[in-house]
């Protein structure tokens, strides 16, 4: 399945957010993921399922004032 | 000298501290020693795949008294703006947030009215909002009844090192303001810092002035200083400015 994270097309194998986190290898912490503009708690990330050409955002802390 | 106090949560340290243009993170971590700052602000990116950079964040968490400040820069509105704060609070783990909505990017002057709409929104949904905004006494009147926990108005726009061109309008800020008072942008010399904390500043943040600075780390100290200076004398109270001399001296004629 083919999805978007952060306007990138990417190859996923993952069905849910969480399969996704762990196959990117995303921190425990410090990093927040919306689909669809729709920010989604990370408790939620093994429920959510993924379609094919979904819209993710994932963000991380950087440097600012 | 009196703690300051957001939200219920005091601060020993009067200086906040925006952690962008440093030339390396543990730089940054170092200039948050010496400046004794509690309060700290960060940025949001998106990551990027095959990033696989130093963390930002464990060099600011590694001091437990420091409340983290995420901003919302990037950001074009308002409803740009309640997203942001919804990642920053998933991601960071704190409902506290500096609002910053500035849409232009030569001059970053913050969009007053996309500003009070989304502190009104972000309260209701119970963020602590601390939101950058114009020198604006009437605007920051609106952001306190809106329910910001601060106000911070710019004393110069971000990153210009101008000092506090806004100042006539900042003392009325000050004198209406039952919320504190935080002088961001523009801060460019820890004699600004110090000047806005006599007039009554309740804290100053600074970034650009000590990040670019030829050694980030004493500039992180003289700022401590200053603001710590500022505050004291605006404590102890200012002695009256006069337009005739006025004689320290005894006048009497000893000479003859």
């Amino acid at each position: 399945m083919q999805i978007s994270i952060n306007n990138t097309l990417t190859d996923t194998a993952a069905q849910t957010l969480q399969q996704l986190a762990e196959e990117l290898s995303l921190p425990s912490k410090g990093v927040a993921v919306a689909v669809e503009n729709q920010m989604v708690p990370r408790d939620e990330w093994s429920s959510h399922t993924l379609s094919q050409g979904a819209h993710v955002v994932i963000i991380k802390a950087a440097c600012g004032g | 000298m009196k703690k300051l106090i957001i939200a219920g949560r005091e601060f020993n340290s009067r200086l906040f501290l925006g952690t962008g243009k440093f030339s390396n993170n543990q730089l940054m971590a170092k200039a948050i020693e010496a400046s004794g700052t509690e309060m700290v602000t960060v940025a949001m990116k998106r990551i990027e795949l095959d990033d696989k950079q130093d963390d930002l964040l464990t060099h600011i968490t590694q001091y437990s008294n420091i409340q983290l400040l995420p901003n919302t820069s990037g950001v074009r509105n308002a409803e740009e703006a309640v997203f942001a704060a919804q990642m920053a609070r998933e991601a960071f783990g704190t409902n506290w947030l500096k609002l910053e909505i500035h849409p232009d990017p030569r001059y970053l002057l913050p969009d007053s009215v996309e500003t009070l709409k989304a502190t009104e929104q972000l309260v209701k949904l119970g963020f602590v909002v601390l939101p950058y905004c114009q020198a604006d006494p009437t605007l920051c009147k609106h952001l306190e009844e809106a329910g910001a926990a601060t106000v911070m108005p710019l004393a110069a726009p971000i990153g210009t090192n101008k000092g506090l061109r806004m100042k006539d309008f900042l003392q009325i800020i000050i004198e209406q303001s039952t919320i504190p008072v935080v002088v961001d942008a523009g801060i460019g010399a820890p004699s600004h810092a110090a000047e806005a904390m006599e007039m009554g500043a309740d804290c100053c943040l600074v970034n650009t002035a000590i990040a670019v600075a030829g050694d980030p780390i004493q500039m992180a100290d003289a700022f401590r200083q200053a603001v710590i200076a500022g505050r004291q004398a605006y404590e102890a109270g200012l002695g009256a400015i006069s337009d005739s001399a006025e004689a320290s001296s005894p006048l009497t004629a000893f000479l003859n």
